[in-house]
């Protein structure tokens, strides 16, 4: 009974120190050499993994710059800003790079439940670009929001809600700017605009007035009066299309259009 | 029986609902006073605009001018005044760029379309030609052109020729109809198919619903000795129509996932598309018009009209006797496959094989539940797909294993959301899921 209980402790222990001596050997042996750098950029980036940098996740930006050896930009990361770049490039031992302008993400629709009617009843699944493809979506207009928040679920930083309204609402101090929402919405609602610019347009439609009018209230009908120099004589803004683009997004002489805009199609932002 | 009723694996059994209209003798809708083209009513490059507002049009006169191989020309269907050209509501959805014509009411057609009876003597080129000039889409509701389909790459030999009469989609009578009322034209209309592809067997393929149908083909058929041409009674079963099914139904061939009928010597085409392929050939007569079934529970009186392409459906529904008091839904199409419409101001186009109108309770659609693992899908599915397994991918945005099971396979005919006792909204989440796949293949920009 005892040999029993001795041979097999003494094997299995015995086959325990064989195993571990073999990894041991195996972890010197086949090592693989991980540049520290790219652990200490992982260590700087906020880790959202939201892609604004174009690479699969942030390790995935870590990795590029440190095997670049500082060839790929490092003012990448929309989120982190100007101090996460400053922090990389500091570790690549490079100069750092002038900062990007803040940016923040803006609701280009003003149509909301009661200025811009349904025109049938939508059951289909929840999903902005799924009710795109049903006859191209239940809202009147067939450029505004379609409210069923595309948008609000692919936000990685939790900046945007979906308001009681039917539009959803960006919040401004969480917001970091990676454009993930831009990208998500079928419809070409969210825009990325500097932090700056206090003034933009809340419409994208690109219909004639007469159609505009039907279907939203607060829709631009292109009218082209904010454009005018006697509204805007610094020619902040420009027609482009049917719709207008402002060309100064910090001129004095926005507001003026604001309020000149027999539509009331722009927004202010607090 | 003549036949053993063939069929396919999976499959559903929706109510018929044809009683409503299959004894409606075909009526002609009196010509409507305005009509609304519009230059996309096929697969592939809308049409051109080849007249301006305020020019005269004519009866079958070409207005819209195909633009590469993969379109079709369409017509003005009334002889009238061009009043626009805009887009407009189509029943596929969108505004499309549409030819309103105000009609002057005397129906003046464009040249005499007389029939020519040595119409078989033209070459394989020239029927084809009249085909593309026709402006033939498959009247089915798939709407390819017809031109296209004629044309196999000349590697592809196709030896067997299925003319679909099956109409499986529950309360379309307009195939039906068309079949009892001119079989003889339907008959030629294979014959001329069969001869622009040299096919030497032709399948008139008719569910067994429609036993007057197959009896009077089956009739025709023997009396002329027509020995290359067969009818087949099918089962009754959804979607018997579909391409790949009626293949696999008649001569046992599996179209690959991916491929055309085409990959195994077949074409299918659609009675109705036979029927327009006789007379553009005959006549020189254009697709101006077609068969639509106007049924369901919310139209007073159901029909089968003939109706000009381009009438709008609120024009169609007078004619019918108008709308029911608890009508809630109108579908372009059958009920399976059709697309729900909220504008009465849509035009009838090539494809619209019915107008089927559905009451309040049966247009409510129930709140979708958690899937039950129940597997009803799985077997009815026709293209052997997991409906469930699908659905929570695509829910779940997982779009790559979403491809890896085969999700651009899915025909979208809704057997899985028919049976699934859950009222998952599988059709939906395919097509979405589909566009989503078609968006990850594209390269980069
Ligand atoms: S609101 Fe848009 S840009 Fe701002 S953090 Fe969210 S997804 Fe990024
Ligand atoms: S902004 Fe775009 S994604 Fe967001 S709710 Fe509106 S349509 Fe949907
Ligand atoms: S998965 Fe597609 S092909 Fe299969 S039953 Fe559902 S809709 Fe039809
Ligand atoms: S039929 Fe519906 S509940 Fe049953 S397995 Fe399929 S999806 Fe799930």
């Amino acid at each position: 009974m005892d040999t029993v209980i001795i041979s097999s402790i003494l094997s299995i222990g015995g086959m325990g120190l064989l195993f571990g001596a073999g990894l041991a050997f195996a972890s010197k042996k086949f090592a693989i050499e991980v540049d520290p750098k790219i652990e200490e950029i992982i260590d700087n980036l906020p880790g959202a993994n939201c892609g604004a940098c174009g690479y699969p996740g942030c390790s995935g930006y870590a990795e590029a710059i440190a095997k670049s050896g500082a060839e790929v930009a490092i003012d990448l990361c929309t989120p982190g800003g100007a101090a996460v770049s400053a922090k990389i490039a500091e570790i690549m031992g490079i100069s750092a790079v002038e900062a990007k302008e803040p940016q923040v993400a803006v609701v280009q629709c003003r149509g909301n439940h009661e200025k811009a009617p349904k025109r049938f009843h939508y059951h289909g699944i929840t999903d902005c670009a799924a009710a795109e493809l049903i006859m191209k979506g239940d809202k009147g207009c067939v450029y505004g929001c379609l409210g069923l928040g595309t948008c609000v679920e692919s936000c990685p930083f939790g900046a945007m809600i979906m308001g009681s309204d039917g539009l959803p609402i960006v919040l401004e101090d969480k917001c970091t700017a990676c454009g993930v929402c831009v990208a998500a919405c079928p419809r070409g609602i969210m825009a990325l605009i500097p932090r700056s610019q206090k003034i933009f347009l809340g419409c994208v439609s690109q219909d004639k007035a007469k159609k505009v009018k039907e279907v939203c209230s607060v829709g631009c009908i292109g009218c082209s009066l904010c454009s005018k120099p006697k509204v805007t004589p610094s020619g902040s803004i420009e027609m482009n299309g049917n719709l207008p683009k402002i060309v100064n997004p910090t001129a004095d002489d926005l507001p003026m259009a604001v309020e000149k805009c027999p539509t009331n199609s722009f927004v202010v932002r607090k | 029986m003549w036949f053993k009723s063939k069929s396919f694996k999976g499959g559903v059994h929706p109510p018929e609902n044809k009683a409503f209209s299959d004894n409606k003798v075909i009526e002609k809708l009196p010509l409507p006073e305005r009509v609304v083209i519009p230059l996309a009513q096929h697969i592939g490059a809308p049409a051109e605009p080849i007249v301006s507002v305020g020019d005269e049009v004519k009866t079958g006169q070409k207005i819209g001018q195909s633009k590469g191989f993969v379109s079709v020309p369409c017509h003005a269907s009334i002889s009238g005044i061009v009043k626009k050209i805009e887009p407009r509501p189509h029943p596929v959805g969108g505004d499309v760029l549409a030819i309103e014509i105000e009609g002057d009411g005397n129906d003046i057609m464009s040249q005499d379309f007389d029939f020519n009876p040595d119409y078989m003597v033209q070459s394989v080129d020239e029927m084809k030609e009249n085909i593309l000039e026709a402006g033939i889409a498959g009247m089915g509701g798939a709407t390819f052109p017809t031109h296209v389909k004629l044309s196999p790459p000349p590697d592809k030999t196709i030896d067997t020729l299925i003319l679909n009469g099956a109409e499986c989609e529950p309360f379309l009578t307009s195939d039906a109809r068309l079949m009892i009322e001119f079989p003889k034209e339907i008959i030629e209309g294979l014959r001329i198919l069969m001869k622009i592809l040299n096919c030497k067997r032709g399948y008139i393929a008719i569910e067994k619903n429609k036993p007057n149908a197959i009896s009077l083909f089956h009739k025709l058929i023997n009396d002329s000795k027509q020995s290359d041409i067969n009818v087949v009674g099918l089962k009754v079963k959804y979607p018997q129509g579909a391409e790949k099914q009626l293949i696999k139904a008649i001569v046992n061939r599996n179209v690959p996932a991916g491929g055309l009928p085409m990959d195994v010597g077949c074409l299918v085409q659609n009675v109705g598309t036979a029927k327009a392929v006789y007379d553009a050939i005959s006549k020189k007569l254009p697709l101006i018009e077609r068969v639509v079934t106007v049924t369901g529970k919310g139209i007073k009186e159901p029909k089968n009209v003939l109706a000009r392409i381009g009438t709008p459906f609120q024009q169609v529904i007078d004619f019918c006797g108008g709308l029911t008091d608890d009508a809630a839904k109108i579908i372009n199409g059958g009920p399976m496959m059709g697309i729900a419409q909220f504008d009465l101001e849509v035009p009838v186009i090539k494809g619209t094989s019915g107008i089927v109108i559905l009451n309040t309770k049966q247009a409510i659609l129930p709140q979708p539940q958690p899937c039950i693992s129940c597997a009803r899908c799985v077997d009815s599915c026709p293209m052997g797909l997991m409906p469930n397994y699908l659905a929570t991918l695509v829910e779940n945005q997982k779009f790559e294993q979403a491809k890896e099971f085969n999700i651009k396979d899915c025909i979208e005919c809704g057997s899985c959301s028919y049976v699934c006792p859950s009222k998952i909204r599988h059709v939906h989440l395919f097509k979405f899921g589909k566009m989503h796949v078609a968006k990850m293949m594209k390269p980069a920009a």
